[in-house]
Parts: structure tokens; C-alpha cells; sequence
């Protein structure tokens, strides 16, 4: 027993590392959850490639780089440690260029990435401090800056039916009139639906069809049928890069909760609210509705990666359980305001970015009941 | 029958074959033993002997300063050579007794009560109290206190805890393997003490054997219940415990088990009251795992109060590279200590050795406020405010996200991906929410 041999090998007391309980760790680290986001959002990388070419990889990764380099300088420059390797950065910058869409120039995700990273992140601290998503507010600083790049110059998908954007062929619509072929064959799914609901819309087109009144409902209901719905669904349709297709978003969010990297609360409550809402209220001026509505505006658009990849950011939601469900309803609630009554035919982003700012207030509002509270 | 449990928790891998299958090794005498006079919670107990003083196995050395105290007694038999303060397995110098052995094992008259089940409750409790028990989980409550509650708090359920759900450690494993029917005995004591009229063991999923064991000896009394509880850190805590086995919920704001009319004892300490009561034995062994990826034979070792850590390592074959970390008690709640020099306790359930790469201390980042923290706190507080809290000085905000509700269990800290030492900066704020409590009522006076 006392042989040299099995006496403890023991560095000399002073080496022994005295830490804080726990002593164990699961492993998960910043860069870990970082580039598992990353990966996450692959799939609708590949998708973009596939239905727009190899321009649409281009144009993340110049966001995505210009994010990383921004952030390395700004870092050297506050003389902090330079932590553009734990993946923040890039995720920022890719997020960013997901929304843009792939006919833009290549220096728009460029500098929206510059200023997501320098002014949304950086000014403030670095990671954790931020109080909006950066990604989104560098997207909302693009739109404010560059209306016209931002939402004109879209690319049909090599596939798309008869070149449109919002996947109706206007072959399809009877009796169309150039007028309204332009209106399908420019704008997207949900931009379409709200040019329906907008009365002085419906009534020249109406007036440019010599009084067919019944030319805007032919065009709903060319649009919101299973077909399009499919193509959709899949990514056959314009959109922004990250954004076309839904069946690649959401493999790569059910790897997140799988991996417990995103919780479900938000996207589950802000997807919710969105679906009750559009199947309350989604309907066109006039008789148009479709059961199929809600669906639409769950899968086309931005709302499926804002909500599982922007309005989780950890940063700007809130730490309460029930905080982020009120968040994700608040979310679900301004976006379908926007998307229904506002000027826009897309609310996620101001959605995200107006409920980030109400985090604070929404953690000191639902602090949680301590296990076995005593009713006071 | 599915396994019971409790919200939020984690599930880090629990390591117990490295020394489950390991059996109860009685130790050797040691020649040395050193015995703190603080191991337990409550006021450290007062020495009656001094150096060159000839002792007995289970003569007391040390008695009970007050209600809320234990007497300790030499663990083996010889002199007392030093009186001074020595290294204590919580992780600080702390006084107490040292005795260098005769390896006679002299001890004092023992004992054997046929008719022990039929004594008076008070004589139990006395027994029970001059023995020296406090709770052997880890906590180190003295166990005589909270065996009697006050007459308006009725108590109607006595929880054993055999669910030992630190990773590595197994001692209560094999106690529940090893001495089950002195277990039960120790159960149906406490029972009779309390007036409770329902026992339940909890044992942890990963104890198939345990579970086994402990329900063929529940079958026998209808009274008595094995209760299986799901592989989730921290199911031994005494809230959740009680939350799994009964769905009751421990009031917050310092609540006690008895305000819901249970007690929680731990399978060793059920041990210890049926030997205190039946062969007024006092405490001076127990049983501790010494285990870690490089400790050559992880095992359970029945030791004497007071051996050094040195001596079990090497009754355990050594190590088998360079020690990193010294972790006395498990992993989770355990203390890194300084030193291996540190004798085991009353409540040394473990010691747990770690090699240098897995003790590297990983390096703090900010906080993203990814709130991986609030979802897995069992007591349902939000760990990354209070820290945050407490580093920003704000005492009251720390306060109401949780400071002094939260048990230390650190299952925020073993999820944080910026590795922030939440533990520490709670412990750090309950020391100075106790310093300003302090200071607040003599500014009252």
C-alpha cells in the first residue's frame, strides 16, 4: 500500500487550483452556441444558392466578413481582447445580409454589416451590452438609407413561375391587365396581399381594368391557392436571401431547440400570435379571404427567421419566462399591425427591434416567483 | 412507474462507475486522526480535554456549545497531541483536536439496547444527541434539533435521502446496497421520534439495484415507500426532494421542510441514530467514496471521523497522474480545497480528485444574457441578475431576483457558456446581505 509508487503523485499544495462550486461544466460556450447558429442557418444558405446562383453566397459572406473585420478593428482600436473567432460577429453579419436580397449590390451588406457591428454593437460594449439586435438594426438603417436598393431589383428564382416574384403565374388570372401583371409579377407574396387591402390600390386597378371589380379577388385567389403555398413553402419564390425558403429554416431551428441553443417560448408565441391574428384579420377589402392566409404570412416573408433566429437573440429578449412570452406576443401583435394596417408589407424587423427596446421594462414586470413563494 | 421529479435542474454524466460497484472497504486504524470542532451547522463545540490526555474510541473530546451544537468524540483511541487550528475539509483552517493512535482501539462501553425501539422519544433524542449526529448529506444539520419540531408544527412524513445526486459520489449507494436493514431500523426511529406516519425513501433512477433492495425491505411495513426519482441534479436537494416525493413546496424566504409537515434525514445519518439509539454509539465513522478519473481505485471506504484525505488516496492506490484539484464533498456543491492534509468530517460524503486539464479554471466572459441560467434554477430565481446584481453592488435588486433563496446548487453555473462564476458572486452577495442585515439592526438599536 505504502510503496513510493502509489503514494500520490501531488504537485505541491499551492498548484492545486481552488475554484467556486460547480466544479463540472457542460461545455457549452459562447463560441459553441455562436457557430451552431451559424450552422443552423446553412441550409437556407444552400437554399438561396440553389434558387438564385452562387451570387447569393457572395453577398452573406461580404456581410458576414465585413462584420468580422469591422469588429476586430473596433476592437484593436479600444484596445479590448479581439474576439471575432467567437462567432457573434459573423453570425451578426450573416444575419444581416439573410436580409437583403440577393439582386442588391455587393456594397450594401457591406455596409450595413460596418454599421450593425460598429453602431448597433460595438458603441455599446461589445457582445451582451447591445439593447436592439444588431443585424436588424443595421437592416432597418439599409431601408432607411437605400429604400429603392433595398426593395426594388429583386431576382425572381431561376425556377419561378413566369418570372414572378410572388409565384402566381398571371397567366392563370383571367382577363389581367398589364397593370395588375405588374403588380403580381414585382412584389411578393405578402406585398401582393397588401396592395389588395389597400383601397386606393384595388380601385385603380379596378379602373385600369374598366370597371372588373372582381379582377382584385381573381388575383387573390390565383395567389393564395396550394401551389403557391408550396412554392412558398419551399423557396420557389422572391424574398430576401435568407428568407426564401421556410422548409430550410426550419430544419435548421429544430436543430437549435434540439441542441437547447434557442428556447421555444419565442418563436412558438410569436408564430402563434401572428397565425391567430392573420386568420382573424388577414382577409382582403372586399369578400377575399382564404383559410390558406395565415399560412402565408407564417412561411412568406421574414417571419420565420425572425423569429427563430432574431427575436431569440439572447442579448435583446428577456430572461423571464414569462417575459418572453409577452415579448414574443408583443412581436406576433406589432408585426401583423404593420404587415394589416401600417405602410409596410413586412413588420418583423420593427416588430423585433421595437420589442427589444421594451426588454428591460418586460424583465422588471415578470420577475419570477421564487419556488414555494409565500402568498404575502 | 415513471420516475418522479422536479422542475428545471440538469443533467451533467454522474460518473458513478467509476466506484459503484466498489463495496464498503472497512479502512485500517489510521495512526492520526484530526477532529474539527466545527462540523456541522450551529456553534462549534467546546474541547474538555487538553494535549497529553489519554482518550478512548467514542469518548467525548469536545462538547455541544448550546441547543444547536454537537459534542465530538475521539474516533480512535490514544492521546491528544495538539489543540491548534489544522486544515478543515470546508477549506479553511478551522480549530481542532488532534490524536495520534495507539492502534489499540480501546473504546468506550457500548451498549446493546434489545429493547431500544420501545424507548421513550425524549431518551431517543438524548441518545441520539450526546452521539454527536449531524446530518451526513452534507449540510451537516445537528440531527437531535431537527428531529424535534415544535409541538404546532405536527410532522406526518419522514423522507430518507438515498438519492445522492452528486455525480461521483456513491457512499449512500452502497450504504442502501450494503445496510439496508439498519437503515430501515434508523427510518422507523425517526418516525416514532416524529410521529410521522409514512416514510418514503427517495433513490435516484441510476440505483437500480438500491431501488431493488430498499422496496423488497418497504413491502414488509405499509407504512413505508420507495419512491424512484428521475437522473436530475439537484433531486437531492431537500425542496425538491419533498416537491418530487410529496408535490408539497417548502415555503421560500428561509421555509423549513416541517412548515409542509416533513423531515429529510439522509440513509447515513438513519444509520447513525438507529446505532446512537440502540448501542449509544457516537458517530465516529461513516462511510466516504474517494473517487476521480485518476484516483487508481475509486472507492467506498468506511473511515474514521478525522483520517486524512493523504491516507484515503493512498487506501485507494493512488493517483495515476498529477492532481489538479482536491474536491472535498461532490463535484456540484463540493469544496476545491488547498489541501490534501484536510481530515473527512461528519459530513465528508466524498473526495473527488480532478487532473489538471479538468480543473482548469475557464475564463469569465460577459454575460449575453442567454438565460440558460434562469431555465434550469430548480428554485425558479434568476441567477445571471442576481450576479449581475451583486457585481453592480444593488443588494436589493439581487435581493428580489433571488439572493437569499438561492441554495448554491450551481446549476446555473454548470450551464453558463460565459462560464460566469454565478456561484461565487451569489455566495459573495449572501455575506454581504448578512453584513448589511447586521449593520441595519444595530443602526436600529
Amino acid at each position: 500500500m505504502n510503496d513510493q509508487n502509489n503514494m500520490p503523485k501531488r504537485s505541491s499544495a499551492s498548484r492545486l487550483v481552488v475554484s467556486p462550486s460547480p466544479h463540472l461544466h457542460d461545455r457549452t460556450s459562447i463560441p459553441m452556441v455562436m457557430w451552431n447558429v451559424v450552422l443552423a442557418l446553412v441550409p437556407a444558405l444552400v437554399a438561396a444558392v440553389y434558387f438564385w446562383g452562387f451570387r447569393a453566397l457572395w453577398l452573406t459572406l461580404a456581410g458576414a466578413m465585413a462584420a468580422v473585420i469591422t469588429e476586430g478593428l473596433i476592437q484593436k482600436f479600444r484596445k479590448v481582447p479581439i474576439t471575432i473567432a467567437d462567432g457573434s460577429a459573423f453570425l451578426t453579419g450573416l444575419l444581416l445580409s439573410y436580409n437583403i436580397h440577393a439582386g442588391a449590390p455587393f456594397w450594401l451588406p457591406v455596409v450595413g454589416a460596418v454599421f450593425a457591428i460598429a453602431v448597433g454593437k460595438q458603441v455599446f460594449g461589445g457582445l451582451g451590452r447591445n439593447p436592439v439586435n444588431p443585424a436588424l438594426l443595421g437592416r432597418v438603417f439599409l431601408l432607411a438609407s437605400w429604400p429603392t436598393l433595398m426593395t426594388s431589383g429583386w431576382q425572381t428564382t431561376k425556377q419561378a413561375i413566369q418570372g414572378t416574384l410572388s409565384g402566381i403565374n398571371p397567366a392563370m388570372v383571367t382577363n389581367i391587365t398589364d397593370k395588375a401583371k405588374d403588380l403580381i409579377t414585382s412584389s411578393t407574396p405578402l406585398g401582393v396581399a397588401k396592395a389588395l387591402r389597400d383601397s386606393t390600390t384595388v380601385q385603380s386597378l379596378i379602373s385600369d381594368a374598366g370597371g372588373d371589380t372582381e379582377l382584385p379577388l381573381r388575383i387573390f385567389n390565383g395567389l393564395f391557392d396550394f401551389s403557391t403555398l408550396r412554392s412558398v413553402f419551399l423557396g420557389n419564390i422572391g424574398g430576401c436571401i435568407g428568407e426564401v425558403s421556410a422548409l430550410a429554416l426550419l430544419l435548421g431551428a429544430a436543430y437549435l431547440v434540439y441542441k437547447n441553443i434557442i428556447e421555444w417560448r419565442i418563436p412558438l408565441f410569436y408564430i402563434g400570435t401572428v397565425f391567430g391574428l392573420s386568420f382573424l384579420f388577414g382577409g382582403i377589402a372586399g369578400s377575399g379571404y382564404s383559410i390558406l392566409l395565415p399560412f402565408f404570412h407564417i412561411f412568406a416573408g421574414g417571419l420565420l427567421l425572425g423569429a427563430f433566429f432574431m427575436a431569440t437573440d439572447y442579448t435583446t429578449s428577456p430572461i423571464t419566462k414569462a417575459g418572453r412570452i409577452y415579448y414574443a406576443i408583443g412581436c406576433g401583435v406589432l408585426t401583423i399591425v404593420i404587415r394589416l394596417v401600417g405602410g409596410y408589407p413586412e413588420g418583423v424587423s420593427y416588430s423585433i427591434l421595437l420589442m427589444n427596446v421594451a426588454t428591460p421594462l418586460i424583465d422588471k414586470f415578470t420577475m419570477p416567483k421564487a419556488f414555494g413563494r409565500v402568498k404575502k | 412507474m415513471k420516475p418522479k421529479t422536479f422542475p428545471g435542474g440538469v443533467h451533467p454524466h454522474d460518473f458513478k462507475e467509476l466506484s459503484n460497484q466498489a463495496g464498503i472497504d472497512k479502512l485500517p486504524l489510521p495512526k492520526r486522526v484530526v477532529i474539527p470542532l466545527s462540523q456541522h451547522i450551529g456553534a462549534p463545540s467546546t474541547p474538555i480535554v487538553k494535549v497529553g490526555d489519554e482518550v478512548l474510541a467514542g469518548q467525548v473530546i469536545a462538547e455541544a456549545s448550546g441547543y444547536v451544537s454537537i459534542p465530538q468524540h475521539a474516533s480512535i483511541s490514544g492521546k491528544v497531541t495538539k489543540i491548534d487550528v489544522f486544515p478543515h475539509p470546508g477549506g479553511t483552517n478551522q480549530p481542532a483536536i488532534e490524536i495520534t493512535g495507539d492502534e489499540q482501539d480501546r473504546w468506550i462501553d457500548l451498549i446493546d439496547d434489545k429493547d431500544y425501539e420501545l424507548l421513550e422519544v425524549d431518551e431517543m433524542k438524548a441518545r441520539i444527541a450526546a452521539a454527536g449526529i449531524c446530518g451526513m448529506g452534507g449540510a451537516g444539520f445537528p440531527t437531535h434539533v431537527k428531529l424535534s419540531p415544535p409541538p404546532d408544527k405536527p410532522i406526518d412524513t419522514i423522507i430518507l435521502n438515498g438519492v445522492e445526486c452528486e455525480p461521483y459520489l456513491t457512499a449512500d449507494h452502497r450504504l442502501m446496497l450494503e445496510r439496508s436493514e439498519d437503515i430501515f431500523r434508523g427510518l422507523k426511529l425517526i418516525m416514532k421520534i416524529t410521529g410521522a406516519s409514512r416514510g418514503i425513501i427517495g433513490i435516484e433512477a441510476n440505483k437500480p439495484d438500491a431501488i431493488t433492495a430498499m422496496t423488497k425491505l418497504a413491502t414488509l411495513d405499509a407504512r413505508l415507500s420507495v419512491c424512484p426519482l428521475k437522473l436530475q441534479y439537484p433531486q437531492g436537494a431537500e425542496k425538491q426532494l419533498i416537491y418530487a416525493a410529496t408535490r408539497r413546496k417548502v415555503p421560500n424566504q428561509g421555509g423549513l421542510p416541517m412548515a409542509v409537515k416533513v423531515v429529510v434525514q439522509n440513509v447515513g445519518t438513519a444509520i447513525a441514530v438507529y446505532e446512537a439509539i440502540r448501542y449509544r454509539k457516537p458517530l465516529v465513522e461513516r462511510v466516504i467514496t474517494v473517487t476521480g478519473k485518476i484516483v487508481r481505485q475509486p472507492s467506498n471506504f468506511q473511515a474514521r471521523i478525522g483520517t486524512s484525505f493523504t491516507e484515503l488516496v493512498e487506501y485507494a492506490g493512488g493517483v495515476t497522474g498529477v492532481i489538479g484539484k482536491v474536491i472535498s464533498g461532490g463535484p456540484m456543491m463540493g469544496f476545491a480545497i488547498p489541501t490534501l492534509e484536510a481530515p473527512m468530517a461528519k459530513g465528508s460524503s466524498g473526495l473527488v480528485l480532478m487532473d489538471e486539464s479538468s480543473a482548469r479554471m475557464l475564463d469569465e466572459h460577459a454575460c449575453l444574457r442567454c438565460a440558460r441560467c434562469v431555465d434550469v434554477c430548480p428554485l425558479n430565481l434568476l441567477p445571471s441578475l442576481i450576479a449581475a446584481s451583486v457585481k453592480a453592488q444593488d443588494l436589493d435588486n439581487a435581493d428580489k431576483a433571488g439572493l437569499s433563496d438561492c441554495m448554491k446548487c450551481g446549476s446555473c453555473a454548470y450551464v453558463c457558456p460565459a462560464n460566469i462564476r454565478l456561484v461565487q458572486w451569489i455566495d459573495t452577495g449572501k455575506v454581504r446581505l448578512a453584513e448589511q442585515q447586521r449593520t441595519q439592526k444595530q443602526g436600529g438599536k
